[in-house]
């Protein structure tokens, strides 16, 4: 999750915007809880962590019931969702975007484990917030050259499914 | 990427660290990694030796300052870095540092304390720890960052601080600027200052390694270069031998006072925003400085004449730039995540002439800026 905040704000940086990324986690060495924010502005970021998201990505059950569970009525936020490990709904509020990302991960890719570029791609696609190409490229500097193709391929797969779920929502895509 | 081109790029708060003190000149690191410090061992381990430094990781943490103490007497400059834990046990020879005028950086990215505390959450917590941590009466340098562009900037002068002064400088900073990343455009390494420790000018044996010049600060031989000369944490004269005489004792204690108190106004480091007549003045430093940045800028639009002091140096206090600031106003408010530690610093420089308020946060995570404009009378 901070790998996919990590590289979305590196994206930001070559798409020429203000960023600031944070991420809290807890003192377990694997596993636990991890959130990670990131700001994307044209101006000036004062304060670094996220008041109102303008979308939550919840990739969790438990990510989803705390953080969706925070959105009031009124709030403009997009909330994409793992629809393969996130499956109750009951306590969360916004515009709901349900994408198996998981599943997506194991029958197309191969491996679950890159789900969060799955994720990217499509939260990419859906706010717009930098361009494609800026995504691509800030994922290949960060990924190991030996799973570059798997992670791009992640990526766009995201990016697809996102754009096929916008037309059926009438959401405009670039 | 090349770090010093003014090419924008994202960076971590505790990544600058590391590469401003290694463009600062540092060339040894020896520490033991901690959360949530541990990326700039990572990284000067990596790094370092690029340059003809030496990383070193230690048993522990009292070896770790011990190593860059005798690292620094070679004539290099030397950085630990470390968490509250760590700091803790790093006390007895930052006094050392202190007695022996040998120049080095402490970094402390504070986590929530006492003890064990919170490994991953940001506190402010060690801000009197940095002052008074290690006994005796001494002098301190603390500089402490709000961003990453500052956490590069300050630890530059941190390096060159403790080379000038010939003292220990302790760079505080907490887990979140440790931790955050945030776009940077670094300055070109050529547009540096860089400061290198006095040298002596006469020969080997005229050497009188603590005789001081007009600054209070005596020149440094490094060790194995043909001056020798004695090292000692006891009260010693100007040869550097131990002695308890009475007028050796006072004129050594007040001359490590002196010379960090005559420099007061180029170490004091502080900005503001909306003091020239504000009102109300929240007084705050590193990741509360944030919050508290963009509460001033909501309250002043909501008509509340708000302004902000920020502390990049901490030890010794700004007090002429605190004066100043809280010159026009009728109530000061010092936003801290410890429950109260600058308030008491900030309530006896005013003395009296201004209600101070502190605002306090101790759960672990930082201020909203809607919890600093409450304590401004905005509205939320």
């Amino acid at each position: 999750m901070v790998l996919a905040g990590l590289i979305l704000a590196e994206g930001a940086v070559l798409a020429g915007k203000n960023v600031v990324q944070t991420q809290t986690y807890g003192p377990e060495a694997r596993g636990g809880a991890t959130k990670a924010e990131v700001i994307v502005s044209e101006g000036e970021i004062d304060y670094p962590k996220v008041s109102k998201p303008d979308l939550l990505l919840a990739m969790s059950q438990a990510a989803f019931d705390k953080y969706a569970s925070l959105i009031e009525p009124g709030d403009n936020t997009m909330v994409l969702i793992d629809s393969t490990i996130v499956t109750d709904l009951s306590k969360g509020l916004g515009n709901i975007i349900a994408l198996p990302m998981t599943k997506i991960a194991v029958d197309d890719v191969g491996k679950a484990v890159v789900a969060n570029m799955v994720a990217l791609g499509a939260l990419v696609t859906l706010t717009k917030v930098i361009p494609q190409k800026c995504l691509e490229e800030a994922a290949l500097a960060r990924i190991p050259k030996s799973s570059k193709d798997l992670n791009l391929k992640a990526l766009r797969l995201g990016c697809e499914v996102a754009q096929k779920i916008c037309g059926e929502c009438g959401i405009a895509v670039s | 990427m090349n770090t010093h081109s003014r090419q924008p790029r994202l960076m971590q708060g505790n990544e600058a660290v590391a590469e401003a003190a290694i463009a600062a000149g540092v060339k040894f690191y020896a520490g033991y990694p901690i959360s949530p410090s541990s990326e700039i061992a990572e990284i000067c381990a990596e790094k370092l030796p690029l340059v003809g430094g030496t990383c070193v990781q230690m048993e522990d943490e009292i070896s770790g300052i011990a190593a860059c103490l005798g690292a620094s007497l070679t004539g290099e400059k030397a950085m630990t870095a470390t968490s509250g834990p760590g700091f803790s046990l790093m006390q007895e020879n930052i006094g050392y540092g202190v007695m022996a005028e040998i120049p080095c950086v402490v970094v402390n990215v504070q986590r929530g304390g006492p003890s064990i505390g919170l490994p991953t959450s940001p506190a402010q917590g060690d801000v009197m720890q940095a002052r008074w941590g290690t006994h005796g009466d001494h002098p301190v340098i603390t500089l402490c960052p709000s961003s990453v562009l500052e956490a590069y900037s300050l630890t530059i002068k941190a390096v060159n601080f403790s080379e000038k002064y010939r003292n220990p400088v302790i760079l505080l900073l907490d887990e979140v600027v440790g931790h955050m990343r945030e776009k940077v455009e670094l300055p070109e390494e050529g547009t540096l200052e860089i400061v290198r420790r006095k040298l002596p000018e006469c020969d080997p044996e005229d050497y009188q390694p603590f005789k001081a010049d007009d600054d209070g600060v005596p020149p440094m031989a490094p060790l194995g270069s043909g001056y020798r000369y004695h090292i000692t944490g006891l009260y010693h004269d100007e040869t550097g031998f131990p002695s308890s005489r009475p007028q050796v004792v006072e004129d050594l204690i007040r001359r490590l006072h002196r010379k960090i108190e005559d420099a007061k106004q180029e170490i004091c480091l502080t900005k503001e925003y909306r003091t020239d007549d504000c009102e109300i003045l929240v007084v705050s430093y590193g990741i509360s400085n944030r919050s508290a940045y963009r509460a001033v800028k909501d309250a002043r639009e909501q008509g509340i004449k708000a302004g902000l002091l920020t502390l990049h140096t901490l030890w010794p206090f700004p007090e002429e730039a605190l004066k100043e600031a809280a010159s026009h106003a009728s109530k000061v408010i010092v936003a801290e995540l410890n429950l109260g530690q600058m308030k008491q610093e900030v309530e006896r420089i005013l003395a009296g002439q201004v209600r101070v308020e502190g605002l306090n946060k101790v759960n672990g995570e930082i201020f909203t800026p809607n919890e600093i404009l409450a304590g401004l009378g905005g509205t939320i």
